[in-house]
């Protein structure tokens, strides 16, 4: 007995005791994170965020009359928040878009959403980019709701144009809101034919990451529910109320009562799992390993090509980087560099060709 | 057409009589009421609503027939409408119904012209009404009236208050048809939200000056169910032709895991309280208004519009008949006019173009002479040319005689002297 535990105090390392390690980090530092609700108005998108976080962020909320809406533009509204439960301190942030869908002409409302998503990704990059990076303040869009009508036959070309102007900037996840006026048939009819025009226009919308092949049956199981499950058809509700003796949050009709947490009623519960319980930090992920890596090459590349612009002008005058917009990272210097040199090269055959190909003209026009 | 005045005003000029029997011209309503059923009836709905919000279902369900309507797709480029006749019939009386509905209003992304084919549609129906009215012979009798006489405007339960687009739509059509709002798919709307949601609704559309369909006050055996009615606008309906059971009946409803809808139930929805309005009650009113109303202003303002007056600028009444004679000369003159103009272009043009044509020939003529004068040159030249070469061979040939002669000359002087020689030799 005694030489087993030697031996196995021999063996002990203790590394197994990282993943403690990290929980009580993070739980010291908080977490973050930033939900958009998007769509029209009146689809159920403020009564939806009180359900989930359990709270009121719309108290004084003023609404447009139908007349100041004709040429409403679309603002965009942002709620801080801070929550906690059982020691951990989430701070959410919820961002609204006021307006979207609302007016007569539309066209072009989504800009100025993508618009905002582009100011966080570029604040972020300016951030990191700095030299004093203590205390960056992560503002990027982590995922963002998007209500589809429930009254229509599917997607609206309003949806498809909002979608895909904004499915590689954000992580798009699809909700069929006011679900309370489909029969459990419609239901399943709508979701089909919405995630076949999602399939059909293009449309990239959140991709739930596949479990490993090693994880239970359940697991599986669940997992295949879920991703089966998009659109998820939420009802909301900020009132409780009495049903079979417990009081539930829900809406009494003279015909029943919908509880919002019933799963056989909606997917409200299916929502709050995914995106509280299981996927927030895999939306954080996606959102800074794609999309905001995204941004950021397509930020740099764009500065490049200024930069090479600037040098063939300023040539004579020996200019350094110090005409970028944003502050280079040494490490991407060179690479730059590498790249301008190229660039210069390129240019410099080009013209020698345009040049020979010149002389020729010339030489057989004289001929004629 | 009936009158529009339910009661007639007494007539100065008659004095009331009253009657020492029975005479029986009191069946005249039940005449006019056999005429009508032997005609047969007709009446025009027009649903104006967004995709997939239950026009088709709604009409389905009002009905109790299947009108073979499809799903439209919510990628029309623009709004259009599409319009079916069905005749119906029930005991003994015959309708025959015009279901217009809108195909693709409200999903595009620019709305500002969605309301214009909807307008352009009513007035069409005007027009053609106005144009029969105005043959000369003309079958009124048996026209078949496609005027619009009510207008369902869908609304969609948002909850808050009107869309932008229900407003600018509403506010174009109140002067030309009865528009009757209704709340469409109310089963997402609960008791307390449909009250606000109404109230917030009717405010909306009188700070707008918006006119609905108000149902009529004016005769006392229906004005007191039209004014509870007229209280619980917009109705808030629910619309399905699948039938579930309840207790022991099958009732038009829709099943939920919490709760089955029933349609017909007017605790659940105002479904029976918009059949009972629109059907039984006021079915005729609506029609008299769309032609007392409606109509007469679109044919006013279209008659205006071409230059018909009631009364010259001397405020005494004109009638059609010098109207329409003005307007012939006015046209007839006008004509002239164009003619004469016309004519004088012509001229005109005809001018022209004989004096570039005499310019053309001019120059052509000129073209000839030079060149002429040129030809003529050349032959001077040729001929000189000729007559050089001429001489120059008379010439040539002369001397050629002349050496030709010496030649001669020298060979017989030379046989002289040969001769001459060898005869003195001899001797």
């Amino acid at each position: 007995m005694n030489s087993d535990t030697e031996d196995q105090d021999k063996e002990y390392v203790g590394f197994a005791t990282l993943p403690n390690q990290v929980h009580r980090k993070s739980v010291k530092k908080g977490f973050d994170f930033t939900l958009m609700v998007a769509g029209e108005s009146g689809l159920g998108k403020s009564t939806l965020v009180n359900s989930l976080f359990l709270t009121d962020l719309y108290k004084d909320r003023k609404l447009l009359n139908a007349e100041e809406r004709i040429t409403q533009t679309v603002e965009i509204t942002k709620h801080t928040v801070d929550i906690e439960e059982k020691g951990v301190k989430l701070k959410l942030t919820i961002v609204d878009t006021p307006g979207f869908g609302d007016a007569v002409n539309n066209t072009e409302c989504w800009k100025s959403v993508a618009d905002y998503i582009d100011q966080q990704f570029e604040q972020y990059f300016r951030d990191e980019s700095g030299l004093n990076r203590k205390n960056i303040q992560d503002n990027r869009v982590h995922c963002c709701l998007y209500f589809i009508s429930p009254f229509g036959h599917g997607l609206r070309p309003l949806d498809v144009e909002f979608m895909k102007a904004l499915h590689e900037k954000v992580n798009i996840v699809p909700i069929l809101a006011k679900a309370d006026t489909l029969t459990p048939t419609e239901v399943k009819k709508k979701k089909i034919k919405i995630r076949e025009e999602i399939e059909q226009y293009g449309i990239k919308i959140y991709q739930f990451p596949d479990c490993d092949s090693d994880e239970d049956e359940d697991f599986k199981q669940q997992d295949l529910e879920l991703k089966e499950s998009i659109p998820f058809a939420v009802i909301g509700s900020n009132t409780v109320v009495e049903a079979k003796g417990k009081r539930v949050r829900g809406r009494l009709y003279p015909w029943g009562i919908v509880e919002v947490e019933n799963s056989a009623h909606c997917d409200f519960v299916k929502l709050r799992n995914m995106l509280v319980r299981t996927h927030m930090q895999d939306l954080k992920d996606v959102t800074r390993e794609t999309h905001y890596e995204n941004y950021r090459a397509q930020c740099i590349q764009s500065m490049t090509r200024m930069v090479v612009k600037e040098r063939n002008r300023n040539k004579l005058t020996r200019e350094s980087g110090t005409d970028f917009p944003i502050p280079v990272v040494p490490g991407v210097a060179d690479e730059t560099e590498k790249l301008i040199r190229e660039k210069d090269e390129e240019l410099r055959r080009m013209q020698e060709m345009l040049q020979r190909i010149q002389d020729q003209m010339d030489t057989q026009r004289d001929a004629y | 057409m009936a009158s529009s005045d339910v009661a007639r005003q007494p007539d100065k000029g008659a004095r009331p009589l009253s009657l020492a029997g029975h005479v029986g011209f009191d069946s005249l309503p039940d005449q006019l009421v056999n005429k009508s059923i032997c005609q047969g009836f007709c009446f025009n709905i027009l649903c104006i609503g967004e995709t997939g919000i239950g026009k088709s279902t709604l009409m389905d369900t009002l009905f109790n027939t299947n009108f073979e309507n499809f799903e439209s797709s919510h990628f029309e480029p623009q709004v259009k409408l599409r319009a079916q006749t069905y005749d119906l019939q029930e005991s003994n009386v015959r309708l025959r119904l015009t279901v217009v509905n809108t195909v693709g209003f409200g999903d595009q992304m620019n709305k500002q012209e969605s309301y214009q084919p909807v307008v352009d549609y009513i007035d069409r129906q005007f027009e053609s009404y106005l144009q029969e009215e105005l043959k000369i012979k003309r079958s009124l009798h048996n026209y078949h009236d496609s005027r619009v006489h009510a207008c369902l405007y869908f609304i969609s339960p948002s909850g808050h208050s009107l869309k932008s687009l229900d407003l600018v739509t509403m506010k174009k059509l109140d002067s030309k048809v009865n528009i009757i709002p209704v709340i469409a798919k109310a089963d997402t709307i609960s008791k307390s939200e449909l009250h606000k949601f109404k109230i917030k609704i009717m405010s909306e559309l009188v700070s707008n000056g918006v006119q609905i369909y108000q149902f009529p006050l004016d005769d006392e055996t229906v004005a007191k169910v039209n004014t509870t009615m007229n209280g619980h606008l917009p109705f808030a309906v629910v619309g399905s032709t699948e039938e579930v059971s309840v207790g022991n009946k099958l009732v038009k409803a829709r099943q939920y895991p919490w709760g089955v809808v029933q349609v017909e139930n007017e605790n659940h929805c105002d479904f029976v309280k918009l059949r009972e309005m629109l059907i039984c009650v006021n079915m005729e009113d609506l029609r008299e208004q769309t032609h007392t109303r409606h109509y007469e202003l679109y044919r006013r303002c279209k008659l205006e519009e071409m230059g018909f007056k009631d009364t010259d600028p001397e405020c005494k009444p004109v009638s059609l008949q010098q109207t329409y004679e003005a307007k012939r000369q006015e046209f007839l003159m006008e004509l002239q006019k164009r003619e004469d103009e016309m004519r004088q272009m012509f001229v005109q043009r005809v001018k022209e173009k004989e004096a570039e044509l005499k310019e053309a020939e001019r120059e052509l003529q000129s073209r000839f002479e030079q060149l002429k004068r040129l030809h003529a040159d050349e032959k001077a030249a040729l001929e000189e040319k000729k007559r050089l070469l001429d001489e120059d061979q008379s010439s040539f040939s002369k001397r050629r005689a002349a050496a030709q002669l010496l030649q001669a000359q020298s060979l017989t002087a030379n046989g002289k002297k040969d001769k001459d020689r060898k005869n003195s030799g001899f001797m």
